[in-house]
């Protein structure tokens, strides 16, 4: 056993450590060789993007078997919905993946208006601004994927250009619904508030704007050698792979498989916009950047088709036994309320009191059967499949949610790769954990 | 007000409606009988009463209409006995429901994804549904098969009864099934056969019951007042 020995040199005191039992482990077997090491990756580590727990078997540092656990965040928000009436699950649903709010709360949406069979009914302007909101949600969580991802891949500056320009959206969304997240804002039979003209200007703004950060973007990363260096390559799934783990979106696109719901099986007249669904065939990190960042100008074009689009007229359906009361103003005490709608049951009609109080405390009832709605969000295929059993409630919501079913592809795309491998290949399927786990 | 829902049959009166005020279905529990006696939900609205609640709809008769025709047509020729596996088509929102004998539904999803005229690739989503009190066989599986090539979307259904509830794993055919399907074991207690690792997934290991299942007991909120509680959801006064 030997300690740290000093000497004395031009430069001071310097001491030299040796000793411990080094010797010992330098002499016996190759630890790389022999032992595999099991280390947990999370659910604490910011790279796992939430609560996300790997269990990773590593060779030196390849990565040999690799394992998920998930469920850190689940909240019941399915088995919640089944004791609220129906306009309340879309408070629920908004909080599950929480990047793309608008897109949980459209599907639900969807599903309920399916069930209820007032599909025709909603109006023209409604569906436009779900458009509208829709892609704008899309460019915000592409956003914070490439914010994130840069930051995991060590191009911290894309995180802050990515999460500057996501607040834009946010303040927009904010403008519009009062909200910048979780803002509950389509509802079954229509939207929750009129788009305001100030928003509109902010939306042509950001149409201006976003190009040119887009190229920025692509000059910060797309000739980065370091950039190419971690993402070509890179967790590998073809079109056979995703298929049978049941990956769509940005992932399977990547992968040369043009498979978008917007085109394939449209909803909220998709079908009449004009936008092309950007495909690689390299089914690595890189192609799912490209995928993405073209994605994202895509959805630049569907915003300017429906602000073109957005003509004068209501934004609830008509039926006034679904209709919740919309258009709200924003009173002196900060709540919502409709000075208009206040007076009419408070003042002259007391048939629509009675059926304003008994719309607000205890819902529609929707018709029993079950639907399954299916719409593109910025992760892939998000399903809803609602049972009504007849009464104020859903009997059974459950959410196909496409974080869920995207993470099962990290042991097909981690195992026998690297360790620093595994973390480009988790975020580029863009797990949300709130998504995930419900 | 889970129970109080299960034990109403599909063809009652709606609960809370005007036709025989105090309801005829007076709520099992004590927080459910409301103030000054009133029984149901005191509604004399007449809201209540505007939409019936009506029976599940039941199987459909050919022809089925859209792409559901071919579908089963193809189905048929490549499925030899698809009566025996069989049980009830029914066909409603522009949907096509397949009800499925539970033991046989590997089989046809296997036949489902290969055919040619068929091509159903994707397995999009695995969900389980408890019609306790509504069938004998109350847990549900659903699942939504997606063809990719011809654009076209069906719903397999089987049941299990809670006492037996054993389902062969759809995962050799749909790799994408297995989180699904231990989703639905986690929630509904539903066996699969064949199921590689059949674990909880989103509940904790050690957890004890199904939650979805209708019969689950909800939790209360003990406030610390002289022993009071707020009441679970199901038990609270409220509308049906």
């Amino acid at each position: 056993m030997t300690y740290a020995t000093e000497r004395e040199t031009t430069e001071g005191k310097v001491f030299n450590v040796t000793g411990g039992d080094w010797d010992t482990v330098v002499g016996g077997a190759d630890p790389i060789e022999a032992e595999h090491i099991v280390v947990n990756m999370g659910p604490q580590h910011p790279s796992t993007h939430g609560v996300l727990r790997l269990v990773l078997e590593l060779e030196g540092e390849t990565v040999r078997e690799c394992r998920l656990v998930v469920g850190y965040l689940h909240t019941g928000i399915e088995k919640n919905l089944e004791y609220r009436n129906w306009i309340q699950g879309s408070t629920f649903v908004t909080r599950m993946d929480y990047l793309a709010p608008l897109f949980n709360e459209t599907a639900y949406a969807l599903a309920v208006e399916k069930l209820l069979g007032i599909e025709d009914q909603i109006t023209e302007r409604a569906t436009t601004i779900r458009v509208l909101m829709m892609e704008l949600n899309r460019i915000s969580s592409h956003l914070v994927w490439l914010a994130t991802t840069g930051m995991e891949l060590g191009a911290i500056s894309m995180m802050l250009y990515g999460f500057r320009e996501r607040e834009y959206i946010l303040e927009i969304f904010e403008m519009i619904t009062g909200l910048r997240m979780n803002m509950a804002y389509i509802r079954p039979g229509g939207v929750a508030q009129d788009v305001p003209e100030e928003a509109v200007k902010k939306i042509r703004e950001f149409l201006e704007l976003m190009p040119k950060k887009l190229k920025e973007y692509e000059d910060l990363l797309s000739g980065q050698p370091i950039w190419h260096q971690r993402t070509k390559d890179v967790a590998v799934l073809d079109v056979t792979g995703c298929l049978a783990l049941g990956i769509t979106g940005p992932v399977l696109r990547s992968a040369g498989l043009p498979w978008d719901l917007r085109k394939t099986m449209p909803y909220c007249g998709y079908e009449t916009y004009e936008f092309d669904v950007p495909t690689t065939t390299t089914g690595d990190v890189w192609g799912r950047y490209l995928v993405r960042v073209a994605e994202m100008r895509e959805s630049l074009k569907l915003v300017e088709q429906a602000l073109d689009r957005l003509k004068p007229g209501p934004i609830m359906v008509a039926d006034k036994k679904i209709a919740w009361p919309a258009q709200l103003a924003i009173g002196v005490d900060g709540m919502g309320n409709s000075l208009e709608h206040v007076a009419k049951i408070m003042g002259q009609s007391m048939e629509s009191l009675i059926h304003h109080f008994k719309l607000v405390t205890e819902g529609f009832r929707v018709p029993p059967g079950q639907v399954y709605v299916g719409i593109e969000s910025p992760r892939g295929e998000l399903g809803v499949h609602a049972v009504s059993d007849g009464g104020t409630r859903p009997y059974r919501v459950h959410y196909r949610e496409p974080s869920f079913i995207n993470l099962q592809a990290i042991p097909a795309m981690a195992e026998g790769g690297l360790i620093a491998d595994v973390i480009a290949g988790g975020a580029s399927l863009d797990p949300v954990m709130g998504g995930c786990d419900r | 007000m889970s129970d109080d829902k299960s034990s109403v049959p599909a063809e009652a009166p709606p609960v809370g409606a005007t036709a025989g005020a105090p309801a005829e279905y007076p709520p099992a529990s004590r927080a459910g009988r409301g103030m000054f006696g009133i029984q149901g939900s005191g509604d004399t609205s007449g809201f209540g009463g505007l939409v019936r609640r009506r029976v599940a709809p039941g199987g459909a008769e050919r022809p089925f209409g859209g792409y559901f025709d071919e579908v089963y047509d193809a189905l048929e020729e490549a499925f030899p006995g698809l009566d025996d596996a069989i049980e009830k088509v029914v066909v409603d929102r522009g949907e096509l429901t397949l009800h499925i004998k539970a033991e046989r539904i590997a089989e046809v999803c296997q036949v489902m994804r290969d055919d040619e005229s068929l091509r159903f690739e994707l397995c999009s989503s695995v969900s389980g549904a408890d019609y306790l009190g509504a069938d004998d066989r109350r847990l549900h599986v659903v699942y939504h098969l997606t063809s990719m090539t011809y654009r076209r979307r069906v719903r397999l259904e089987v049941a299990v009864t809670a006492e037996n509830p054993r389902v062969p794993s759809v995962t050799s055919v749909y790799p994408t099934a297995d989180w699904q399907e231990r989703e639905t074991y986690d929630f509904f207690g539903v066996i699969f056969d064949g199921h590689p690792n059949l674990t909880r997934v989103l509940m904790p290991d050690d957890w004890e019951g199904f939650p979805q299942r209708k019969d689950y007991p909800l939790g209360g909120v003990p406030v610390e007042y002289k022993g009071a509680e707020i009441p679970p959801p199901d038990k609270r006064r409220s509308y049906q």
